[in-house]
């Protein structure tokens, strides 16, 4: 496997949806090549980053004033 | 035309099938619970997109509104979240567009289609970097960084790793096919990583470290 293959399949292997063979030749490719092994992790970090703190959390008071507003209006439409 | 139930009945039925049916019926209770259930996210995916918080409430009311009042059109074929993401993200554009007076925004706004991304050869990560910042910063980090994003990278990024949309589920939500998706993904995973390394790699981290504990013995002194 080269850096160019090994970036092909990048997001299959984030997303754990490669078969044993390739999975044999990456760690084969990992194992010579730092580079690689090091945007794999970071990537993976990354996301997991991103996926485990909310930059856009929604305050309770702003979620009820809004989730009433959304109902109120559905009853309107209702009406 | 086929109902939800013959489409779905094959597999498992969706709680939220059950509830649009209720809905359907005049159960208004049943779109409390959905409106409940989807809110944060669908608040969160109009906020990423266009990166104003009073929009982003806006988007959310209209795009509530709008998905109740077209229930009818649902036609169970798809997930009603992913349904319902597809009528967040046009509000979020037209809400863009209204900004821009009138000026056309599109999902592939800056989006460049050279395939030939070659991630920069940057130092290791220090193990667990997010620790070295407050939450505040850390926020302010991740929030600069993203926003930093092409929008059409951003969005796929956030509808599928952070939202947890499949790859299809994703393309059918923004009107994209399924390579453009994954294309965008992988640029979007990589150009994240490589602003982030600018904080987190080793290196800048020792720095940082450093700084703090020179103020800490400044102040001691």
């Amino acid at each position: 496997m080269t850096c160019s293959e090994f970036l092909e399949i990048l997001d299959d292997v984030i997303d754990e949806s490669i078969s044993t063979e390739t999975r044999a030749e990456l760690e084969t490719h990992l194992r010579r090549c730092g580079h690689c092994e090091v945007v794999l992790n970071t990537t993976r970090k990354t996301i997991e980053i991103y996926r485990c703190h909310d930059i856009y959390e929604l305050p309770s008071e702003v979620s009820d004033r809004l989730h009433s507003a959304i109902m109120d209006r559905c009853k309107q439409k209702n009406a | 035309m086929p109902t939800i139930q013959s489409v779905a009945g094959e597999s498992e039925l969706h709680p939220d099938v059950a509830l649009v049916e209720r809905v359907r019926r005049g159960d208004l209770s049943a779109y409390d619970t959905l409106v409940r259930k989807y809110e944060r996210q669908l608040f969160r995916i109009a906020q990423h997109i266009t990166q104003n918080r009073e929009d982003a409430e806006d988007v959310m009311q209209d795009a509530f509104l709008k998905a109740y009042e077209k229930l009818d059109q649902f036609q169970g074929n798809s997930k009603f979240y992913t349904w319902l993401v597809r009528i967040a993200v046009n509000e979020s554009l037209m809400r863009l567009r209204k900004r821009r007076t009138g000026k056309m925004v599109s999902i592939d706004e800056d989006v460049e289609t050279d395939e030939g991304y070659v991630p920069r050869e940057l130092p290791d990560w220090a193990p667990n970097p997010e620790q070295n910042y407050t939450q505040t910063e850390l926020g302010e980090i991740l929030r600069k960084t993203i926003q930093g994003l092409p929008q059409g990278f951003r969005v796929v990024f956030v509808l599928r790793d952070i939202d947890g949309l499949s790859t299809e589920e994703t393309a059918e939500s923004l009107g994209l096919s399924v390579p453009a998706v994954k294309s965008r993904l992988l640029r979007a995973r990589l150009q994240l990583r490589d602003r982030l390394s600018r904080y987190f790699q080793k290196r800048s981290l020792a720095v940082r470290q450093q700084g703090a504990a020179g103020r800490e013995n400044g102040a001691n002194q």
